[in-house]
């Protein structure tokens, strides 16, 4: 008992590995970004003059608050993904933000100052359609939100209803707008598409019905998108066909007064809907009888409607000789009445205020204004215009562009910070060293070259040597000049120019692509973005897959990244090729894909220029190959590529469906062939490079019949080696695949929990053909082993470590929808877990089986850096075995180091170098003391 | 307990090899099944078909029959002819260029009432060298895989031994007739958390805990001589080594690999 006990303290002592940071190491491995996504509604917060914060919620479901100053997160709440957190509205009055989320299912009022819930109601069921603020007698103290068939009335102090209404004929008449002009009554507009208009007009006080009018309108099919309320209560709307303006005093008339286009002097572009915008600065107000009409792309108007007559105060038509290109126009608020217009003038960005009463541009407000022809063209724009001190106006104005970059920019034409919102929505990433120093890279060039003749390359080497001389020299130079400064101000500026390896390869180039089709080069060790790339040509239903043709190894050879960009629809595909170091495209022209690619792989095999072959298979079954050199086809053997099917496995499709497909990782690997038993024989592994794990998902999803399948294949001869049904469990399936081991992670139907499952393969005791594997000659078939194990939260991402030499232990590193990035340790998921410790398994140093995975907080790789929404994690070796790089991405990138086995090739920061040294010169001078004594002493005796 | 590890791991793989195959007879091709198994109900055959040309186009021709009896435990045996002298002659000449051979077999469904039912679209196909399959003397292993629901999803053959060698075969002794082991494999039920067993053994822990109630309680009092050093070695390391012992935790930790 004991022993046993001694033992079972002794296996706890070894497998509780601390993990744990300590507070000065914040950061100093690791960093975390975060983002917010595409903005969908944004308003600046203008209650208090000295505010700087500008409120977004954004595609992501995200709403945040940003600091304009310096573009960073003041807060931010992430909700649920999906429809469920989708954000509908957003309304900002002065203190309070009210948001709409979930089609109408929640509205919520927060705190902008603190970013705190002022509260939330759950609305009625009903799909929603519009909200808006309601004023009475210059105060707003309510918001009404209209949905399908109800309208309902909140207070804005607590979110109690003050009344709830049925519409009338809803099944009928489609509502979609809402209108309040302050006077305490609400305006509800519906429509009968190509039939008429319906207005209902509740009163503020009890919901009670007013009026009820009808409007003949048989051009109209959609309100929101072609009407606008204009001035005292004027509905106004425009309509293509009839190439006319209709307006409607929502108090008096019953009739809509036609105003043709042509009567003003104006026409529609082709094929262009127009859009009508205007503005009510607050909702305790009428809007102002100016608004904005867009006939065609290029092309906005300002008018103006007063008591029945149409103005036109300023055309914003494009100036012929200038061509700019005008991309929007929006109204300011401000106690003025502006307008802002802005103009895109090949790659300049042309802004400028005018008064939207008078059309007029005012002084001092024009700015133009580089951008980058990188980021693609201007999406939205969100102003705000404030008085100086001098009551002049200025303004500063968020923009967004195609590529999901949101810039700041200040009234002098100045860019106060940008945002590359596009990094959170990350799809692949890949890890490339970073290429050697010039010196570095010199000497490695001797060595390539070819030799020729004993002089030249003795002038070579001196040469060589010269300039480690003179860049040693340099080195010095700077270290005796950063002494002389302070510490605080030697800073390691990383710019693209002085990128270069460190002494252990810890420092990478991060190659990002996000789903907006830009690319990123970010430094792995501070985060900084290095090089940023638009592909301006990604369809929106994109899959990509980034593939590293060539590595940094191969000097002179630039690195090379390809990206295969496929369009998901039609299967069309292309490819970008670039170096990953600096971003530039290669001058490499890749093949043309005319054929939908069904398949990508990439050879082992390399050209004579280093480049990993890339094969692509068409719809045709024929390939292309990339590079196709002579070279390429000679090692191929084959003259014309081209396709045989040698193996078929067909799984039926009305019971199961293949959801994932993974092989191993290629740069992957194994240090030990086996593992040493009790009783110090050997248990061989089953490693094949070739074996896929194939896993499957019922299509019957009833809680009793649903089944999980996993198949491991061998790609090669397609022989199943192993094939197992996980009954009464359904995904979504997580699978890591490596060395001789496959763990999938599901849900279990019957237990209502999350489970791990854990496979094993291992050829016995002993190896079959140990010199070479190869699928072909393999006749007997592994054992397997199995083992599950209840894990206590749902994940949202796996992968497991990876090191240079695959010395350390494996870990696997789970992302959990709790923001944690757990890293667990594979010897917890071992299928020969004892159930009855026995002596043999206890000298393995196997951990009894229980049926839990704990959670410990130890484990946690990000300590408090919660990570949003993991989608994926990617690890790559470093050049110290211990050591494994990390990154996280979802709506956050969080970048660590972890070290599975702990540093065990590396001295501690605080290793007492002194101390030992002192020690040792302290034993050396003891023990020469202590010779030179003992021969005195055995002189003495000697003469004795 | 007493059993050395070893041979318990034996074990579970036997008792995995045993619940998931179903070893029929091998034939050795000198007579066409007559078994009155055919007859019964249940059973069925279809053709087990094979492929091997110099210019590597597939070319099926009938190599035997199948017998599939389906039921709760199905099972399967096979019918095959000798080859033939030109098919000898053959396959020695694919195996001298390297070529393939090829079997197929059609999609079954096994558990279905009816003969028309059973039979679906397609084949399922695999594969070897051929020249494997010479130098083996035709000592194949075949296995068809089943799905949860019967359905044939794929076949898969390897020789005994499966290595080329390039050493030399007689055609008369050694290719005459197929030496086939087959087998029919279904999907294996995966294991789920085991928390009965783990249940009892906790309870029979606890319940030995009750039993001699003075072991337990002198527990500290007995082996305090371990503790104590144990606790304070502990101690020890953790005040001088925050990061906890480089080499030694790796060493600890390398079991796990």
């Amino acid at each position: 008992m004991a022993k046993l006990i001694f033992l079972w303290l002794k296996c706890l002592v070894s497998c509780c590995i601390v993990e744990a940071v300590f507070e000065d190491q914040v950061g100093k491995f690791d960093w975390r970004q975060q983002y917010v996504g595409k903005i969908r509604f944004s308003h600046f917060d203008s209650h208090v003059q000295s505010s700087k914060k500008v409120l977004m919620a954004t595609e992501k479901n995200v709403f945040a608050a940003l600091n304009t100053r310096t573009g960073e997160l003041f807060w931010r709440h992430v909700d649920k993904t999906g429809p469920e957190g989708n954000i509908d509205a957003f309304l900002l009055h002065g203190q309070d933000a009210l948001l709409v989320v979930g089609n109408g299912r929640l509205l919520r009022s927060w705190d902008i100052s603190v970013g705190g819930l002022n509260w939330e109601v759950v609305l009625d069921s009903g799909s929603f359609q519009s909200a808006c603020l309601i004023g009475q007698q210059d105060t707003v103290k309510h918001v009404a939100v209209l949905k399908k068939t109800v309208i309902s009335v909140h207070y804005l102090s607590n979110g109690h209803q003050k009344w709830i209404e049925n519409l009338p004929e809803s099944e009928n008449i489609d509502y979609q707008a809402l209108y309040s002009g302050g006077n305490g009554e609400v305006y509800v507009l519906g429509i009968v598409p190509h039939s008429h208009i319906a207005i209902v007009v509740y009163s503020m006080e009890d919901g009670e019905i007013i009026k009820q009018t009808s409007v003949e309108a048989p051009w109209l099919s959609n309100i929101q998108t072609s009407c606008a309320v204009v001035g005292q209560g004027m509905i106004t709307c425009v309509d293509s066909l009839t190439m006319s303006l209709y307006t409607l005093d929502m108090h008096t008339q019953s009739k809509m007064t036609q105003i043709p286009l042509q009567s003003l002097g104006l026409e529609v572009t082709p094929h262009f809907h127009p859009v009508l915008v205007s503005h009510q600065p607050n909702a305790a107000h009428q809007p102002l009888s100016e608004f904005l009409l867009q006939l065609g792309p290029e092309h906005h108007l300002l008018l103006q409607l007063n008591s029945g007559q149409m103005v036109v105060l300023r055309d914003f038509k494009p100036v012929r000789h200038m061509t700019p290109v005008l991309t929007s126009c929006v109204f300011v608020s401000e106690s003025e009445h502006n307008l802002q217009i802005d103009i895109l003038l090949k790659g300049l960005l042309h802004l400028s205020l005018f008064n939207a009463e008078t059309g007029r541009r005012l002084l001092d407000t024009t700015q133009f204004l580089s951008i980058d022809p990188n980021v693609g063209k201007p999406e939205s724009i969100y102003v705000q215009a404030f008085l100086k001190k001098d009551d002049s106006v200025s303004y500063r104005v968020l923009v967004q562009t195609e590529d999901h970059t949101l810039t700041f920019i200040h009234l002098p034409g100045r860019v106060m910070w940008t945002r590359e919102e596009a990094l959170s929505e990350v799809v692949t990433m890949e890890m490339v060293e970073l290429p050697l120093t010039g010196t570095q890279a010199e000497l490695e060039g001797e060595f390539g070259k070819k030799a020729d003749g004993l002089l030249s390359m003795v002038l070579k080497r001196l040469s060589s040597q010269l300039i480690l001389l003179q860049a040693w020299v340099s080195h010095l130079w700077k270290l005796f000049y950063d002494a002389r400064k302070p510490r605080s101000q030697v800073k390691n500026e990383i710019s693209i120019e002085n990128l270069s390896r460190d002494e252990f390869n810890l420092q990478k180039m991060m190659v990002m692509v996000t789903a907006s089709g830009k690319l990123f080069g970010i430094d792995s060790k501070t985060g900084s973005i290095l090089w940023k790339q638009y592909l301006n040509n990604v369809p929106s239903n994109a899959a990509f897959k980034l593939m590293v043709q060539r590595t940094t190894a191969h000097f002179p050879h630039p690195p090379q990244c390809t990206l295969l960009i496929k369009d998901k629809d039609t299967g069309l595909a292309t490819l970008h090729v670039f170096n990953p170091i600096f971003g530039k495209k290669s001058h490499i022209t890749p093949p043309a894909l005319t054929q939908p690619i069904l398949q990508s792989l990439m050879l082992p095999l390399m050209d004579q220029d280093y480049a990993k072959v890339l094969l692509l298979i068409d719809d045709q079954y024929k390939v292309t190959a990339f590079p196709s050199s002579k070279n390429v086809l000679q090692q191929l053997q084959e003259t014309d590529l081209t396709t045989t099917q040698i193996w078929e496995v067909i799984i039926p499709t009305e019971i199961q469906k293949v959801v994932t497909v993974k092989g191993k990782r290629s740069n992957e690997h194994v240090h030990s062939q086996g593992r040493v038993m009790g009783d110090r024989s050997v248990l061989y592994k089953y490693l094949n490079p070739n074996l896929l794990a194939v896993v499957t998902e019922s299509t019957d999803v009833h809680q009793e019949r649903s089944f999980i399948g996993i198949l491991l294949i061998d790609g090669v001869t397609g022989r199943i080696i192993h094939e197992a049904v996980q009954r009464k469990a359904k995904g979504p399936v997580h699978v890591v695949h490596s060395e001789n081991w496959v763990v999938y992670e599901y849900w279990s139907t019957k237990s209502r929990r999350n489970e791990f499952s854990v496979i094993e393969l291992y050829e016995g005791m002993e190896l079959y053909n140990s010199t070479v594997f190869s699928s072909l000659d393999r006749p007997h078939a592994p054992h397997v082993l199995q083992q599950s194990y209840i894990f206590p939260s749902a994940i949202s991402a796996m992968e497991a470590t990876l090191t240079e030499k695959g010395i350390t232990s494996r870990h696997l590193l789970i992302g959990l929808p709790s923001g944690g990035i757990l890293s667990l340790p594979k010897m917890f998921l071992d299928p020969r877990r004892p159930e009855i410790v026995s002596e043999q398994s206890r000298e393995e140093n196997l951990i009894p089986y229980a049926p839990e995975l704990l959670i410990r907080t130890e484990w946690f790789i990000n300590y408090n850096q919660s990570v949003s929404r993991v989608r994926g994690i990617h690890t790559a070796p470093s050049g110290l075995e211990s050591t494994c790089l990390v990154v996280a991405y979802g709506l956050d990138i969080y970048q660590t180091r972890v070290y599975p086995s702990k540093q065990f090739d590396v001295l501690k920061d605080d290793y007492d170098y002194m101390l030992i040294s002192s020690v040792l010169f302290a034993l050396f001078f003891a023990t020469m003391i202590s010779k030179r004594l003992a021969e005195v002493k055995l002189l003495n005796r000697a003469w004795r | 307990m007493a059993l050395p590890l070893s041979s318990k791991i034996t074990i579970i793989f036997s008792i995995f090899t045993i619940l998931s195959t179903r070893f029929v007879s091998c034939n050795n091709g000198r007579r066409l099944n007559n078994d009155p198994l055919e007859a019964e109900f249940n059973s069925f055959s279809v053709p087990l078909e094979h492929s091997f040309e110099v210019d590597d186009v597939a070319n099926f021709e009938v190599r035997g029959a199948l017998v599939l009896k389906a039921g709760r435990e199905p099972s399967v045996s096979l019918a095959q002819q000798q080859l033939s002298e030109y098919d000898r002659a053959k396959l020695k000449e694919v195996a001298a260029v390297d070529g393939l051979y090829r079997i197929r077999v059609p999609r079954v469904l096994l558990q279905a009432d009816r003969q028309t039912e059973r039979l679906m679209d397609g084949h399922l196909t695999a594969f070897v060298r051929a020249c494997a399959m010479v130098e083996s003397h035709l000592s194949d292993v075949i296995t068809l895989h089943t799905d949860v629901a019967g359905h044939l999803i794929g076949v898969s053959i390897v020789t005994i031994p499966g290595a080329c060698r390039g050493s030399e075969v007689e055609d008369e002794v050694d290719l005459e007739a197929f030496n086939t082991t087959l087998s029919i494999m279904a999907p294996v039920n995966a294991p789920g958390p085991e928390t009965a067993l783990f249940l009892e053994r906790m309870e029979l822990e606890t319940e030995k805990k009750g039993k001699n109630p003075q072991e337990q309680k002198s527990f500290f009092a007995k082996y305090w001589m371990y503790i104590v050093p144990l606790v304070l070695f502990l101690m020890m390391s953790g005040a001088q080594d925050p990061s906890g012992g480089g080499a030694g935790g790796g060493a600890a930790n390398g079991g796990g690999r």
